[in-house]
């Protein structure tokens, strides 16, 4: 790492400036997350949990009692694993293939995995609405593990490989040098150093798949995941659970990412 | 987009040329069934016409008007979409910037720690936070009580940021929102670039005694534009495409964007045809830009 330099000609009032609109903007991000943990402890009157009432904590003590949102949010998470599994599979496997490896089609296979990035959500939805149509699929829970794999394929190879492009994969060659098989140097080197691009990549694909409406409404038939119900739902209904389940998922993810960036800083300081 | 050449792999090309083409096809086959196939498959139908109104099934008989009744009809629409993520974008870029610098440059350390807090609502539904932001915004909601309590009404009134005393349900709010729903994605890519930028190179410049305006227009300003083409591109293009922002924020009129008409007439109105046609005109258009785009701003590296 290279040592703080002052640099100079910086101008302490832009500085401040700086300073300034970066904290605005991070207000900006945070302000409806406040919102819905606000809204989480809120007493709710009528069916919509939408304005500030009074505060309790009866939204978190019965925060998993059963109801259509609870039942759309088992939906979404067995989608979730069974797309992300699968995705993080076959995109982990294709960015170990473009980035270990001089390929003779590796652009082409770049161009297949960028495209679906820069397609409209609404175009693939509906291009696979007309291919389950035409074939006369009927469309349900696997019609959606289908579409969030094809979309979270893309992002999974495209994070592993962002992760794994500066890897030394000499130490696989140091290995076999050493005696070690393909399968031991694979277990023994190959998955320690890909293993955390991987779960990165996992974690962000479970993310894409829990909060997508666009595509799911084309392919979900009768089923309803969560943003589903949301969007279907929340003209009706909408309680507090909904609130006080997206801010532990809020609270989790936030713990996880605190805990593994200030590991990671230890980490690195201990490398020097 | 060319891979460099690592350490291992001459030895790797040696030893079997087969393994990489074997772990690449199971995404490429699925990528051609899953999202080549389905694109073929709305190209025949956007070319189709529907015999009986009342039901939804079609026949391919190279039916070219599916694509002018989407300028056609609904003109008003792609405009009004186009309109919205434009703005959206440049907002994003305007935000997004200042905060990626500030991150990897004033940071330090704890570069990661406010990188994943920006990731932070990532993790929260997309839905919830624009519902979020449609309680907040509303007429009895808490942001519209503050402006009241410190009497900026009026003058936020004379800017445009308020249409008659309201914030919700206006192409303002709509924007706004898009704006906040696609900030990590303009943030994350400029991030990146602004991050791998050569220190050696600003204190250079430092040294040459270059003030601090030249050195950002001269090196660090050239050296993040992938970031900021990339992040237009993951920014722009879906938000051309969304609704819910439209849907959750935006009045009667805004709600009039182009994704809310492919969706009703593939859902509702069973019309797949003319919703064929619809989706490849936003394609095309959308291709178009960016390719122009690309011609200007001019970079190979995307992913």
């Amino acid at each position: 790492m290279s040592a703080r330099t002052n640099r100079a000609g910086r101008r302490p009032w832009g500085s401040y400036v700086l300073y300034g609109v970066a904290g605005l903007a991070f207000v900006y991000l945070f302000v409806p997350l406040f919102r819905i943990v606000q809204l989480s402890f809120n007493v709710q009157k009528g069916k919509k949990n939408t304005s500030w009432n009074g505060f309790t904590l009866d939204n978190w003590a019965n925060a998993f009692k059963s109801s259509n949102y609870i039942d759309a949010l088992k939906e979404s998470l067995k989608v979730a694993l069974w797309a992300c599994s699968l995705a993080t599979v076959i995109g982990a496997l294709v960015a170990i293939a473009i980035t270990r490896y001089k390929l003779k089609g590796g652009t082409f296979i770049n161009l297949m995995l960028v495209i679906p990035l820069t397609t409209p959500e609404i175009v693939m939805g509906a291009s696979l609405f007309t291919l389950f149509f035409n074939e006369g699929v009927s469309r349900g829970f696997w019609t959606i593990v289908i579409a969030h794999t094809m979309f979270c394929v893309s992002f999974v190879a495209l994070t592993v490989k962002a992760r794994i492009r500066g890897l030394d994969w000499s130490l696989e060659d140091a290995a076999s040098d050493l005696g070690a098989g393909p399968l031991r140097t694979f277990r023994k080197i190959t998955l320690p150093i890909i293993t955390p691009g991987i779960a990165a990549a996992f974690l962000l694909s479970i993310a894409l798949s829990i909060d997508d409406y666009i595509i799911t409404s084309f392919v979900a038939g009768g089923v309803k995941t969560l943003p589903r119900q949301i969007f279907d739902g929340e003209k009706i209904e909408l309680p507090a659970q909904v609130h006080v389940i997206a801010s532990m998922i809020m609270f989790v993810a936030i713990a996880i990412i605190l805990v593994s960036s200030i590991a990671g800083n230890r980490r690195k300081a201990h490398l020097g | 987009m060319s891979a460099k050449a690592d350490t291992g792999a001459d030895r790797s090309l040696r030893e079997g040329r087969k393994i990489p083409y074997v772990l690449a096809i199971p995404a490429m086959a699925f990528m051609f069934v899953f999202f080549i196939i389905p694109l073929i498959s709305l190209l025949k139908s956007s070319l189709s016409t529907k015999p009986d109104r009342f039901k939804p099934h079609y026949a391919f008989t190279w039916e070219w008007s599916n694509y002018s009744d989407a300028f056609t009809r609904f003109g008003g629409h792609l405009l009004r979409s186009f309109a919205f993520a434009g703005a959206a974008t440049l907002l994003c870029i305007v935000v997004a910037y200042p905060v990626a610098y500030f991150i990897a440059f004033k940071m330090g350390r704890w570069r990661n720690v406010l990188l994943g807090l920006v990731m932070v609502p990532f993790f929260t539904s997309f839905l919830l936070r624009t519902l979020a932001w449609q309680s907040l915004l509303a007429d009895h909601g808490p942001v519209l009580g503050f402006v009241r309590s410190v009497h900026l009404g009026g003058t936020l009134e004379w800017l445009g940021v308020l249409d008659n005393g309201r914030l919700l349900n206006t192409p303002l709010a709509v924007i706004g929102g898009l704006t906040y729903n696609f900030l990590p994605f303009m943030l994350l890519p400029i991030y990146v670039s602004l991050e791998k930028i050569d220190r050696g190179l600003i204190d250079a410049a430092a040294d040459l005694y270059s003030p601090f305006s030249a050195t950002f227009r001269k090196v660090i300003m050239p050296l993040s534009l992938p970031g900021v083409f990339a992040g237009t591109l993951l920014t722009f293009i879906p938000a051309t495409g969304d609704f819910i922002n439209a849907q959750f924020l935006g009045g009667t009129n805004e709600q009039r964007v182009i994704g809310k008409a492919v969706q009703s007439q593939f859902l509702n109105l069973n019309d797949y045809p003319s919703a064929a046609g619809m989706s490849f005109v936003l394609m095309a258009i959308i291709t178009t830009l960016v390719l122009v785009y690309t011609k200007f701003m001019g970079t190979e590296d995307l992913a």
